[in-house]
């Protein structure tokens, strides 16, 4: 302490950029460093992640291959063609994702704002709002796509997809997890205290979105009247592709662009809306 | 050119106006201090120095530049001590300073000595690797001090910075932040302890429903808006009010409060001589000098913490 205060390094080091500096590199680079810092504060948990991301589609697979699909494909000869666990499998990848990244954009980003109050200490840096904002959308994509990416390997492995085009189904995943994250992390933004806002969300929403578009079995087999369950859902557009990358199931050209446009329109007006939101609370 | 220069600032949430047509000009190397009392606007001032908190109207410079328009200029030259402490519970104290230094775009090789010298300054070297969830309210506020300097800033926003702090710290503090001054660094403080801003500001503004309500070094205020001395006593609670009337000629002027009596008066001494001649015994009585306590009384009519 001491020698700290004798040679008066508290003010200047001598060694530390000058202001202009970091603020240039800053301007630049702000989203990076904002990133960085959340997938920093994941290393907490890092391990649950990872561990979920393991566990999950290990009792999926046993689960629906080897109990529910052995009665699916001895009944009706699986779906479509192929067996049970083959058409499940990219559909529990995709609706697994989406619901991290339901997870990691409500609590998590009403924290920021109201509990400890992270996002303030961010905006005090040279760093802007909006860098604020895309650091912490960039740093749960990639959150996402590393789980995608595990939970794919573990699915190889137990043979419930064949390795190749497939693993396109692990960016599906993670553009999918955005097209909800997203938007859910505008409206995160704007909750003012503690509500049953996410509970309802997760109760209402993303599970009638897992239970009926599309992830167990194809949305053509619901009356036409809940179909649209699907067709507003970020799983659903997702599944269609990752099942398409995981075992071909055959699209045409014009669907694979219907379901991209979906998932990639979502998404950019939810990173929009996010950094509005973002931009506002942090302003006031 | 002053570093900090407001002129007509103004913020105001839906009908309240938080801070209201406010001026003032900070020089370079200057302590510079804002006080008031609860609600009075001190915090949404210092946000809006910093460009976080956007500003309804009027101008503000700071460095010469708009914060609005210039937040990661400004800010780079800006250390902020926010009122609430909002460190990252997750990481560690030492991670906290490092990764807090990486929004400033510093690297790593700066950064890894610099966390270890702040943690010095702090008093936190034994807890550089604790998770800051298990550091005490007033080790947190250090961190969050220390946290302020990692970037060297030029200036220096301190938003009540010493609550949580024991006796001890404080005046560790208090000579941290002389020497900061020292090197030229602008102090911009707010506080609710008097003492605290006697001995660091050397010029300050009293504050009062978003509005300035007095201007000057903290001697020059004791001056103005206050006796060179003064008495207080004490009837026990119900007979201060009932009192004041009969003590009203005693002093130049009497701040009836809930526990005590305050009469200001050039001579303390020689007051309450004259109030126990009148036959008042007070149960206790005190003689000090004046010191900001008693102008913020004046000035906002309510005593500092309510
Ligand atoms: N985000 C906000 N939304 C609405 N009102 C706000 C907001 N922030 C501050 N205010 C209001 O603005 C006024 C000034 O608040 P501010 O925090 O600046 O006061 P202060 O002088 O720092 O008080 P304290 O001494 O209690 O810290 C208060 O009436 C407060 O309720
Ligand atoms: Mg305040």
């Amino acid at each position: 302490m001491t020698d700290l205060l004798d040679t008066n390094a508290l003010a200047y080091s001598g060694r530390a950029l000058d202001a202009a500096t970091q603020a240039a590199s800053v301007r630049r680079w702000g989203w990076w460093f904002q990133a960085e810092w959340r997938l920093r504060s994941m290393k907490a948990y890092w391990t649950s992640i990872i561990g979920t991301a393991l566990l999950t589609p290990l009792l999926y697979v046993l689960a629906m291959g080897i109990g529910l699909g052995s009665l699916v494909d001895a009944h009706a000869g699986g779906i479509g063609g192929v067996a049970y666990l083959t058409f499940v499998a990219p559909g529990l990848l995709v609706s697994t994702v989406v619901m991290s990244g339901t997870a990691e954009m409500s609590y998590p980003v009403m924290a920021g704002f109201k509990w400890g109050r992270l996002y303030y200490a961010r905006a005090t840096t040279a760093a802007s709002p909006q860098q604020v904002a895309l650091g912490e959308l960039l740093a749960v994509f990639i959150r996402l796509l590393a789980e995608a990416l595990v939970f794919y390997v573990v699915l190889v492995v137990m043979g419930a997809v064949r390795p190749g085009w497939s693993l396109l189904m692990v960016p599906v995943a993670g553009l999918a997890g955005m097209a909800f994250g997203a938007p859910l992390g505008a409206y995160a933004g704007t909750i003012e205290n503690e509500g049953p806002e996410f509970a309802l969300i997760q109760r209402f929403v993303v599970m009638p979105m897992f239970l009926f578009a599309g992830t167990f079995f194809p949305l053509a087999s619901m009356p036409i009247y809940l179909q649209w369950v699907g067709w507003i859902s970020p799983m659903w557009h997702g599944s269609q592709l990752a099942r398409a990358a995981g075992f071909g199931m055959p699209l045409s050209g014009g669907e694979v662009l219907m379901h991209l446009s979906f998932l990639v329109g979502v998404t950019a007006v939810g990173v929009w809306l996010a950094l509005r939101s973002f931009v506002a609370r942090l302003g006031r | 050119m002053p570093v900090i220069e407001a002129s007509e600032l103004t913020k105001t949430y839906g009908e309240l106006r938080a801070v209201d047509e406010i001026s003032f000009a900070v020089s370079p190397g200057e302590s510079f201090g804002l006080l008031g009392p609860n609600g009075a606007g001190k915090s949404t001032t210092m946000r809006m120095i910093g460009g976080t908190t956007l500003r309804t109207s009027g101008t503000l410079l700071v460095n010469g530049l708009d914060p609005e328009v210039r937040g990661p200029e400004v800010r780079a030259n800006l250390g902020v001590v926010p009122q609430q402490d909002n460190l990252d519970t997750e990481l560690r104290a030492r991670d906290n300073l490092i990764m807090y230094g990486r929004y400033f775009g510093l690297p790593y090789s700066y950064l890894r000595p610099r966390a270890d010298e702040l943690l010095e300054f702090a008093q936190l070297t034994e807890k550089a690797d604790e998770k800051v969830d298990n550091l005490s309210g007033g080790m947190k506020r250090r961190l969050t001090i220390a946290r302020a300097l990692v970037n060297e800033p030029r200036i220096l926003l301190l938003d009540e910075p010493t609550t949580g702090l024991d006796p001890q710290a404080r005046h560790i503090l208090w000579d941290r932040l002389f020497r900061l001054k020292e090197q030229g660094v602008t102090l911009i403080v707010t506080t609710h302890f008097m003492d605290e801003a006697e001995q660091l500001c050397d010029r300050l503004i009293v504050m009062d429903r978003g509005r300035i309500v007095a201007e000057g070094s903290p001697a020059d205020l004791i001056r103005r808006y206050a006796t060179r001395e003064v008495l207080e006593v004490r009837f026990g609670s119900d007979r201060n009010a009932a009192l004041v009337e009969r003590l009203r000629g005693f002093a130049d002027r009497i701040e009836p409060l809930p526990d005590r009596v305050l009469l200001y008066t050039e001579d303390g001494e020689g007051a309450l001589e004259a109030v126990r001649r009148e036959g008042l015994e007070p149960v206790t009585s005190l003689v000090r000098r004046s010191s900001l306590e008693d102008v913020f009384l004046r000035l906002t009519g309510r005593s500092l913490i309510d």
